[in-house]
């Protein structure tokens, strides 16, 4: 057992856990923060993306322990308040989802691509969403409007303080 | 009007907030137990010891169960006539194959115990492919199941061409994307309730009881959602199920069980494979003359629900094309892997992947563009289309009994003798056709071809024709449960599963429209065994045809006796009473729908009702192979371009054009996610989903890394998804389609595309037979055959 301390979604928490601990459970069974999903436990499917230290990471194939002092990101520490982030906004309106499995971990994905983009200064177009996206599965939409989703809420994003996490 | 609109999925803003709840989300007791599977690490044997002494002492174990210690039946199986035991009972039948069970106080210690076993087997010879349980004649039924019609040598006789092949046609891995999990919580009395991601509750509900060896009123199931099913989950969660309730019965603590990815991909079955031997015969201008299919469906070690999806391939072995001669083989195999079980589509699509097979390899034969081949192989339009829509087909048959008999034309009928009363495909081709701009753009292909030697591209056209039903005709019934509470709120239950499709919504839409109220004020509830009882599994794209019919049919008695009643006190006709606005309306007044529902509870009017459907229509001797099986067809039709490397064989899909019929669709929003998503897995089923195993039967593509699923960037850049809009000609939901499975198998023309493109880059003499599914190696096969090079 170790302890783990991690900034979570703004929270300081501590916990001890064994070493062995994935951060994707430290984040479900510790936290209940059960909005990051598990796919396919072995770092391919992208179900299980938050943002550690304002960068997106598959939680699934990190270890807690190995974290403890950073600042982590979940699906639930998006929005502000009542207030949708804008990527999560754009997946309601665009239809971006079925199922919903891979939708947090594609909300994670495609927030830390927008910044990335932006902080680079480069156009993030469908053809480099759908490169950025090769680390996440759905396995039901189709990626459609997954893509028009991310597009649309890369240029929503344009008027938010780049330091929102 | 809440129907007919692009609502978004119902449960869109709890997904985007990650606060949608699936299974292993549920918050459970802090002293739940969690399992684990021991797994066979052989194909077939005999179990001589199982030595489980170190898997009881390993840290956080609570309790390990064999077979022998299970209180009730050992049986798992959706299939009433063969018993598929949960714990392998000293005879394992697939490597992958549950041996014991191992309960813990974590999900990783369970995992890291079921590995400690020291199990030694006697080994027995297992049949791993095709050829071996051929050669062994290994088989479920007594024999072939064979349906057809005509007269294959008049048939053949009559041919100008004849052609012959050998189709394999590869499984496929489901990847929902949540992998399989069950709940258990014990209640008093040995009651129990269960939590599960199942297309199927009752079907849990009823192995669950017997696994208790209790009565199903003992049992509840509950089920508000998956992450992703497609027929993966209609029978393969009741091992899951069973092994969470045994224990929780046992132990009187909550148990959970959660495949691991690899365990899920090991132990769980697939979509069948199948090798499709065909030989066919057309005239000189392509009309199919004889057609004769044998197909051989690899089943895996239980029946589990082959024969039905081996019954499907053959209903569908003519897809939307006339055969006056045809005979269908169809062998059910043995092997000694996981057991295949459904899979989106349900074996149609393979069927119709022979038949579009054998269209292509005619055309080349007979040296025509394959649409043209295709559409003159159609079957005739229905009496009273538009003349001067082309009606080949209906015009000119052979002289046998199934021309028609004069000049009306009557609806041609399928070899298993249903009529083809709506046939749409004439007017979608020729939309599609012209939208996609498929004459042009295969002229400069063709072009672009001659002057590229290292990549060459190809395009293709195909339709699909899907029958919508069960073939198991009992199957074809529905339940729903509605409430109005007295503050005018409504609650909505039926017996179907909401797994990503967007049925709950679709459904909601139907009950707000009945009661003429938003969609706000229906409040859509988890399936649960204790509402509705006796559901058929939400599969065969049935969910919304046969639950939405069930709600309205609940919604409409407690709008009769809220019309009665408002009748009576306003002295009108009950008949002119109108609910719509949220009010309701009689004569020229009109009260807020809330009102009225307070004022009838106080004159005490009963505000719940049941609702059930049962398909009108349907007849099926699958034995004979003959009568309707189907309620309606729904319709499709795809336009896909491709360019593959020569050198390598590496492809990409660059366009796809897709028109579909969903009927007057319900929700176009979320028919167009269907259509989307089912032509990325269809075309990915025949691409580059490769599933491997090895000699010794082991699974070697049991994880994403190996097994590759479409990602983003496979899909199609240009993708062009349009509704065909007609309403059913059948009674169905406000006259819609089902969707759930046809737009799956519009991904064939991405394989034939890659045909052609293969074609392109030999002198056009040799056709070039391509597997699937049409991996690079496989089209780089391909590609040196054409050549002459192989
Ligand atoms: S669960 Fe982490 S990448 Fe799939
Ligand atoms: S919506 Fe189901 S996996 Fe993406």
């Amino acid at each position: 057992m170790t302890q783990v301390t991690l900034t979570v979604n703004g929270k300081s928490v501590s916990r001890d856990v064994p070493d062995t601990m994935l951060l994707s459970e430290f984040l479900r069974e510790e936290l209940r923060l059960t909005g990051t999903h598990v796919g396919c436990d072995t770092s391919q499917c992208g179900a299980c993306v938050v943002h550690l230290d304002g960068r997106a990471v598959k939680s699934c194939t990190a270890l807690a322990v190995a974290h403890s002092g950073s600042a982590v990101t979940t699906i639930e520490g998006l929005a502000s308040g009542k207030t949708l982030h804008p990527m999560q906004e754009a997946f309601n309106e665009h239809h971006g989802l079925q199922c919903g499995f891979c939708t947090t971990g594609m909300i994670m994905t495609g927030v830390d691509m927008v910044n990335r983009y932006k902080a680079a200064g480069k156009a993030l177009t469908p053809e480099a969403i759908r490169k950025e996206l090769e680390g996440n599965i759905c396995r039901c939409t189709g990626y459609h409007n997954i893509v028009k989703a991310i597009e649309d809420a890369a240029t929503r994003m344009d008027g938010m303080a780049q330091a929102a996490e | 009007m809440t129907v007919h609109k692009p609502r978004p999925h119902d449960a869109a803003p709890l997904h985007v907030a990650g606060a949608a709840r699936y299974v292993d989300d549920i918050p459970l007791p802090a002293n739940t137990l969690h399992l684990a599977f021991g797994l066979s690490t052989v194909a077939r044997g005999r179990v001589v010891s199982m030595d489980l002494s170190a898997v009881r002492a390993a840290p956080g174990v609570a309790l390990v169960l064999t077979w022998r210690d299970l209180p009730g039946h050992n049986d798992v199986s959706p299939y009433p006539l063969f018993r598929e035991p949960m714990l392998a009972e000293d005879e394992v039948f697939y490597l992958g194959m549950p041996l014991f069970l191992v309960a813990a106080d974590s999900h990783l210690a369970a995992r890291k115990a079921a590995r400690l076993a020291k199990v030694e087997y006697e080994e027995l010879p297992a049949l791993l492919t095709l050829d071996d349980a051929i050669a062994a004649d290994a088989r479920f039924e007594e024999g072939p199941r064979i349906y057809g019609r005509g007269d294959l040598a008049e048939g053949f006789g009559a041919a100008t061409h004849i052609v012959e092949g050998s189709f394999e046609v590869g499984g496929q891995e489901h990847f929902y994307l949540e992998g399989m999990v069950a709940a258990a919580l014990p209640q008093e009395g040995g009651d129990m309730i269960v939590h599960a991601s199942s297309q199927h509750p009752t079907e849990i509900q009823h192995k669950v009881a017997e696994a208790l060896h209790r009565s199903m009123n003992a049992v509840r199931v509950e089920v508000r959602r998956m992450g992703g099913g497609f027929g993966g989950k209609e029978s393969q969660g009741n091992a899951l199920a069973c092994a969470c309730a045994v224990v929780a019965d046992r132990t009187g603590r909550s148990a959970k069980m959660r495949y691991d990815r690899d365990d899920d991909m090991m132990i769980t079955g697939k979509r069948h494979d199948f090798r499709i031997v065909y030989r066919a015969g057309c005239d000189a201008e392509g009309r199919i003359t004889a057609v004769e299919f044998t197909q051989y469906c690899r089943c895996g070690w239980s029946p589990d629900l082959s024969l039905p999806v081996a019954d499907r391939a053959m209903l569908h072995a003519d897809n939307a094309y006339f055969i006056p001669n045809i005979r269908i083989t169809s062998h059910r195999m043995i092997t000694h892997t996981q057991s295949n079980t459904a899979f989106r589509g349900f074996g149609g699509p393979q069927g119709m992947v022979g038949i579009e097979r054998v269209l292509d390899h005619l055309a080349h034969a007979v040296g025509r563009d394959p649409v043209e081949v295709r559409r003159l192989n159609y079957y005739a339009a229905p009496a009273g289309a538009d003349p001067a829509t082309p009606q080949p087909g209906a015009a000119h048959r052979f002289g046998g009994a199934h021309s028609p008999k004069d000049w009306l034309p009557q609806p041609q009928t399928t070899p298993y003798g249903q009529e083809v009363e709506d046939f749409l495909l004439h007017e979608m081709t020729e939309a599609l056709l012209t939208s996609s701009d498929y004459a042009a753009r295969r002229a400069a292909i063709a072009e672009w071809n001659a002057a590229n030697p290292l990549l060459k591209r190809g395009i293709a056209f195909s339709p699909v024709k899907f029958g919508i039903s069960f073939t198991l005709t009992h199957l074809n019934q529905a339940g729903a449960l509605v409430h109005v509470y007295q503050d005018g709120s409504i609650h909505l239950n039926h017996g179907g599963t909401e797994m990503g499709q967007g049925l709950f919504q679709k459904v909601a839409q139907v009950a707000a429209d009945r009661f003429g109220v938003p969609l706000e004020t229906v409040k859509i509830t988890a399936t649960d065994t204790a509402k509705v009882p006796n559901t058929s599994a939400t599969a065969a794209s049935s969910g919304t045809d046969l639950n939405g019919m069930a709600v309205k049919a609940a919604c409409d008695e407690i709008r009769d006796r809220l019309a009665r009643f408002v009748a009576e006190r306003q002295q009108a006709d009950a008949a002119t009473v109108r609910f719509a606005d949220g009010r309701v309306h009689v004569g020229t007044e009109s009260f807020p729908f809330a009102e009225v529902i307070r004022d009838a509870w106080m004159a005490r009017v009963s505000l719940s009702s049941t609702g059930f459907y049962a398909t009108p229509k349907i007849v099926w001797d699958r034995i004979r192979g003959q009568g309707r099986p189907f309620y309606y067809f729904a319709y499709g039709a795809a336009v896909t371009e491709v360019v593959i490397d020569t050198l390598t064989g590496e492809n990409r899909i660059l366009r796809a054009d897709i028109l579909h019929d969903c009927g007057a669709s319900l929700n176009p929003a979320l028919d167009i996610g269907q259509i989307e998503g089912g032509y990325v897995q269809g075309a990915g089923w025949l691409t580059t989903e490769e599933l491997v195993w090895d000699q010794s039967g082991r699974l070697r593509t049991h994880a994403p890394s190996t097994y590759k699923i479409p990602a983003c960037s496979d899909r199609p850049p240009v993708f062009n998804v349009a509704l065909w809009e007609a309403a059913n000609r059948e009674d169905t939901i406000y006259r819609s389609k089902a969707v759930g499975e046809p737009p799956l198998m519009l991904g064939i023309s991405a394989l034939l595309a890659l045909s052609d493109a293969v074609a392109a880059c030999g002198d056009g003499s040799v056709y070039p037979a391509l597997d699937a599914p049409a991996t690079a190696e496989r089209v780089l096969w391909a590609v040196r055959r054409v050549r002459g090079g192989a």
